[in-house]
């Protein structure tokens, strides 16, 4: 809501200036977004009526023209203002004068010829933003009188953003009504008598829908001078609220809602058949609007028609043919109550939004449609002439939102605010917001006013009552709890211990949106099901991430053409699916690594980072969760994995992420020029850790075994190791596989594994020979489960 | 006996010439060895009669103690000299840089989600989370917004379909949390929000911390108190000024938008806080019955309150962070400037 400052102090003007008023209208709720002065300083400037003009003797574009500025003798001045002309009352910067932004006139020779002044144009003086010729004035201006006087430009436009609760306030009545609360002084309303009616006609109303529209008013006015011109004072403070000028009636009726809040609507009578219906649409019934829209409506929508059709879509926009034309001489004007709940959405539904469907939606004091339609009337017989038939009226008494009383605890007030507010406040100070208050036995009953659709409760009063005293004058207290702890379990590993560790390997977390492109989604999970949105921001970003991986890829990306060449990325969150029908939201967290294995330093030379780099920063986050001979890693594949460098892993048996070498074509296509290697682990499965449990601890010495095994070279490692723990002792304490050899020496297909066993028991030294045992039986396995044998 | 006196002279003068300590040893060896010069003496002293004994005895005692002594300190000095030399050819430029990398870091919103949940887990508020992907129930029907209210307007939704969204705000977790549990209730939900909405100044996505208390007797007093507790602590500031100015959530009644004195200028005005001295940071108020009536919580019994509140606008502050877009980059020259 926009408005003229200057206007709201006609209604109400207490003695505080401009920054006061906009801090207290913040402080009440109804924030100010902006007060912005409607004119730059400039001074020196008046009204001038142009009384001859010639043309230029040496200049084609420039005249000269005579102009009287109110003073004895006219003033010559050169001006180049296509739409100069004789009679033509215009703004004149006199010598002296100071134009926005400092410019001073002065005396000037144009082209030879002398000019004392300058015309202006509304851009010129500040006023619009862009503006062609001079601007012209009204023919009644008065001339020599200080154009920001006339204009009454020594104002301000205030900006209050309001909540969708406060539609009382829609207006300046309403604003007013508010700032007299707040300074505790009288709100002076103009006089708005009824106006008498001069006939006797009247057009007929039927109200077929008092549900939708339980009060109706409307009046006939007939021999109107609809062409004629709009005042300068309501042009200035329509223009001052954002509404332009369309004609003088659309004018009053866009006024009287400025400035009451009812929204209204002239018709042209003599373009109605017969009669007004207030009814629901037929199903696919059409309208045009005023617009030059054609809308096909449903039953649900609720239309002001005559006996044809529908010329009007209620509250929201008039019809095409049916609206006030400067030519029309006889008017139907009409001033509504549309219930809030049948508005509710309306508007939108037709993707349509205006000043009137704003208003009705928060909902319009509903003892209001006959005062409207009288200032209405009496402004427009000002200003077009006209005789104006009675008001017809019709109401729907039961549905009439009628306001209910609501009870108000001294006691509620004090729980839910936390403070003992004084009766006598509450009472008077709701009383002044227009609430009929009584006594009762916990406190009082309160009846809301016709305006306010927000307050239908308890809660609703109290917030009153917090506004009333200030919400800061209310104590921060220091709330009260009770002291109880909840039980934690040790086992769960929180997201962050794997941010950290993550960290401490020097990861960079970041945060990528959860929607993404499509098409790099399907490079990379063209098996998954992905939810899209119905209405993306961009074809970029419509559809839910299946996987944590597109996001990573752009990041990387990103650094990369950005001459960041080693990257360790991770990222946690949320990843969607679809599911046999279902939407699953699946905690996930993945990383990235490429580039070189550590950075650029003088102490060691550094290699490209590659799949082994990535497994042991896996294998930390795997031991964080305590499990460690129960994860495997099993080769797998994935359409966008390397397929003889992927692996999936398990705990347990349970799949609980994968990783792997991206995969060159993958990788071609996303335009990344380096090798990448990815992780994602799922951490509803990795959130279950261990709670560590003690074992004593050995007094006796360890025994060591190295091992050399020739095996095929098909044989994994993990089925080598997974041999040995299965047959081994408990005495076995340690495993450690400390190198891998192909070449000299060894035939073609097999490779060598170094292994080494670390014997221990807890209640005495192991013997050689018990070690030995143990070797040979394990070493017997290996021969006849996989063929390996010693190396020579 | 000056052949003794002799003696322990020239050995004086033979250790004072010795450079390393094989020389000094061969010197030992020569006057204290097993047939060194002055054990050669020891041996001629039964030549002499048993009245000259003791005495020649001692002062042979005393020329060998002397050369001991010398030769004891020649080898202190020696053996400085070489660990000198040692030292000094094993020293490096301790000025390179040491082997190995420095940590990574965590992205902004995290550490500042990571502090938010610190401070309040200090008044015992507990964390939880929920789904991303909601339903128009939690996000808005429950919160009292029905479908076609004025205040849906207010949230840029992302649709799936006409019961399904993104979720526009952190509030569906309180309900999810009163549907599950009894009061008393202290819960804080962290996460991601999202509104259909992109310029200088929104991004689609963005972070939002939702609080929520429920006991017998807590009052809009006591969240003004523990917001105002909150932000100071925030901002390690403890005179840092809020204000709280009437405001509209159809979830709670009263409800309130909090301003806190700019942080960057001290309340002086400046263009952060476009020059009004205040930033809005939050939105707040009392749960609104209509709330309670939907997840079964009895409205006499209990009061609650709610808040909720940006995270990147919190770190932004905090940092002095001047793009919101730059959050979501993932560029590593801005991330790296939080791994301090």
């Amino acid at each position: 809501m926009k408005f003229s400052e200057k206007w709201l102090r006609e209604w109400v003007n207490p003695p505080i200036d401009s920054a006061r008023l906009v801090e207290q209208l913040t402080m009440a709720g109804l924030e100010v977004d902006s007060i912005d002065a409607v004119a730059p300083a400039f001074e020196g400037i008046v009204v001038a009526e142009v009384m001859t003009v010639s043309p230029h003797p040496d200049a084609d574009k420039l005249r000269c023209c005579e102009v009287n500025d109110g003073s004895a003798e006219w003033i010559n001045i050169v001006c180049g203002a296509s739409n100069v002309r004789a009679g033509l009352r215009v703004p004149l910067a006199r010598v002296g004068g100071v134009m926005p932004g400092g410019f001073k006139i002065k005396k000037a020779k144009l082209r030879g010829e002398a000019s004392f002044g300058m015309l202006c144009s509304a851009s010129e003086l500040g006023l619009e933003d862009s503006s062609e010729g001079l601007m012209e004035l009204p023919t009644d201006a008065p001339v020599g009188v200080c154009l920001r006087e006339y204009l009454q430009l020594d104002d301000q436009v205030i900006d209050v953003d309001l909540t969708p609760n406060r539609g009382d306030c829609l207006g300046i009545a309403g604003i007013a009504r508010e700032v007299g609360l707040l300074n505790q002084c009288d709100v002076n309303a103009p006089e708005m008598p009824a106006v008498t009616a001069g006939s006797e006609q009247v057009f007929p109303v039927s109200l077929q829908a008092g549900d939708a529209c339980p009060h109706y008013a409307g009046r006939v006015i007939t021999g109107v001078n609809a062409a004629a011109e709009t005042p300068l004072w309501m042009f200035e403070r329509l223009r001052r609220s954002g509404i332009r000028s369309i004609s003088a009636i659309v004018d009053v009726t866009n006024y009287v809602m400025l400035e009451l809040g009812q929204p209204m609507h002239a018709f042209d009578l003599n373009s109605l058949d017969r009669g007004i219906e207030i009814r629901y649409a037929r199903q696919d019934e059409k309208i045009t609007l005023l617009d030059g829209q054609e809308l096909t409506l449903d039953e649900k929508t609720l239309v002001i028609a005559d006996q044809s059709r529908a010329v009007a879509l209620a509250g929201i926009m008039g019809g095409e043919d049916s609206g006030t034309q400067v030519t029309s001489s006889d008017i139907f004007l009409e001033s509504a109550f549309f219930s809030p709940e049948l508005m509710a959405g309306k508007a939108r539904q037709y993707k349509l939004h205006t000043d009137s469907s704003h208003r009705f939606e928060r909902g319009v004091d509903y003892q209001l449609q006959v005062t409207a339609i009288e200032r209405a009337t009496s402004l427009i017989l000002d200003i077009c002439g006209g005789i104006s038939g009675p008001v017809t009226e019709c109401l729907s008494e039961q549905d009439i939102p009628e306001k209910q009383a609501i009870t108000l605890r001294r006691e509620r007030i004090k729980r839910v605010l936390g403070i003992t507010v004084d009766d006598n406040l509450v009472s008077e100070g709701l009383h002044r917001m227009g609430m009929q208050v009584s006594a009762a036995a916990e406190g009082w009953l309160v009846v809301p006013p016709s305006y306010r659709f927000d307050i239908s409760i308890e809660a609703d009063l109290i917030e009153e009552v917090a506004r009333l005293t200030g919400y800061n004058n209310i104590p921060n207290n220091t709330a009260l709890a009770r002291m109880t702890m909840r039980i934690t379990p040790e086992a769960e590993v929180g997201l962050n211990s794997f941010r950290n560790a993550l960290v401490n390997r020097g990861y960079q977390e970041t945060i990528t949106y959860s929607f993404v492109d499509q098409a790099i989604q399907k490079l990379i999970e063209p098996n998954l099901t992905e939810i899209e949105l119905a209405n993306p921001i961009s074809s970029d970003m419509s559809v839910m991430r299946t996987s944590l991986w597109p996001g990573l890829l752009q990041a990387a990306k990103y650094n990369l053409s950005r001459q960041q060449d080693r990257l360790r990325l991770f990222e946690s969150g949320l990843i969607f699916q679809r599911d046999a029908g279902e939407v699953r939201q699946l905690s996930r967290l993945a990383g990235l690594i490429c580039g070189s294995d550590q950075s650029e330093q003088w102490a060691a030379n550094s290699r490209t980072v590659d799949f082994y780099d990535l497994k042991s920063d896996v294998e930390q986050l795997m031991y964080l969760m305590g499990a460690d001979r129960d994860v495997e890693y099993r080769v797998t594949s994935h359409p966008a994995l390397h397929p003889g460098q992927s692996a999936e892993i398990l705990k347990q048996g349970e799949s609980v992420g994968i990783l792997g070498k991206l995969h060159p074509a993958v990788s071609r296509q996303l335009g990344l020029d380096n090798d990448v290697y990815l992780f994602q682990l799922d951490m509803a499965v990795l959130e279950q850790g261990t709670v560590p449990e003690f074992k004593p601890v050995s007094r006796f010495p360890a025994v060591r075994r190295d091992l050399a095994l020739l095996v095929d070279e098909h044989i994994e490692a993990s089925a080598v190791t997974a041999i040995i723990y299965r047959h081994s002792p408990e005495t076995l304490k340690n495993l450690q596989l400390f190198d891998v050899y192909r070449g000299e020496g060894i035939d073609y297909g097999k490779k060598s594994l170094a292994l080494g066993l670390t014997f221990q028991r807890s209640s005495s030294t192991l013997t050689d020979s018990e070690v030995e045992e143990s070797m040979n039986s394990i070493l017997s396995f290996l021969k006849q489960e996989i063929g390996a044998s010693l190396r020579a | 006996m000056s052949t003794l006196d002799d003696l322990v002279l020239e050995a004086q003068s033979a250790i004072g010439s010795t450079n390393d300590l094989q020389a000094l040893d061969d010197v030992r060896v020569r006057y204290l060895g097993k047939k060194g010069l002055l054990t050669e003496q020891l041996k001629s002293l039964g030549r002499l009669s048993a009245e000259e004994r003791p005495s020649a005895g001692k002062l042979i005692n005393e020329a060998k103690q002397a050369i001991q002594v010398q030769i004891q300190a020649r080898k202190d000095s020696l053996q400085a000299a070489r660990l000198e030399t040692a030292l000094q050819s094993e020293s490096i430029d301790v000025t390179l840089p040491g082997r190995g990398d420095l940590s990574g870091g965590l992205h902004p919103v995290t550490r500042t989600l990571e502090r938010i949940q610190t401070l309040f887990a200090q008044i015992g508020f507990e964390t939880v989370t929920g789904p991303e992907i909601e339903d128009d129930f939690h996000n808005f029907e429950a919160l009292n917004i029905p479908a076609h209210h004025p205040a849906r307007a207010m949230h840029d939704t992302f649709y799936f379909d006409a019961h399904t969204v993104l979720r526009t705000h952190t509030s569906p977790v309180q309900i999810r949390v009163m549907e599950e549990r009894e009061p008393p209730l202290r819960i804080i939900a962290p996460g991601r929000v999202y509104r259909c909405d992109s310029d200088l100044t929104h991004t689609p996505m963005f972070h939002q911390v939702e609080g929520l208390m429920v006991d017998e007797n807590v009052s809009f007093a006591d969240l003004k108190g523990m917001l105002e507790s909150f932000m100071r602590s925030f901002f390690e500031q403890d005179d840092l000024k809020l204000r709280f100015r009437p405001s509209y959530f159809p979830f709670t009644e009263p409800s309130a938008e909090v301003d806190i004195q700019c942080v960057m200028c001290q309340g002086e005005g400046c263009r952060v806080c476009s020059h009004t001295g205040w930033l809005e940071v939050l939105g707040c108020g009392m749960v609104h019955p209509n709330v309670f009536s939907n997840v079964d919580i009895d409205n006499e019994k209990y009061v609650g309150f709610a808040f909720g509140l940006g995270v990147e606008r919190l770190a932004m502050l905090r940092y002095g962070v001047n793009d919101l877009r730059l959050f979501f980059e993932s560029d590593l020259q801005f991330l790296k400037q939080f791994n301090v």
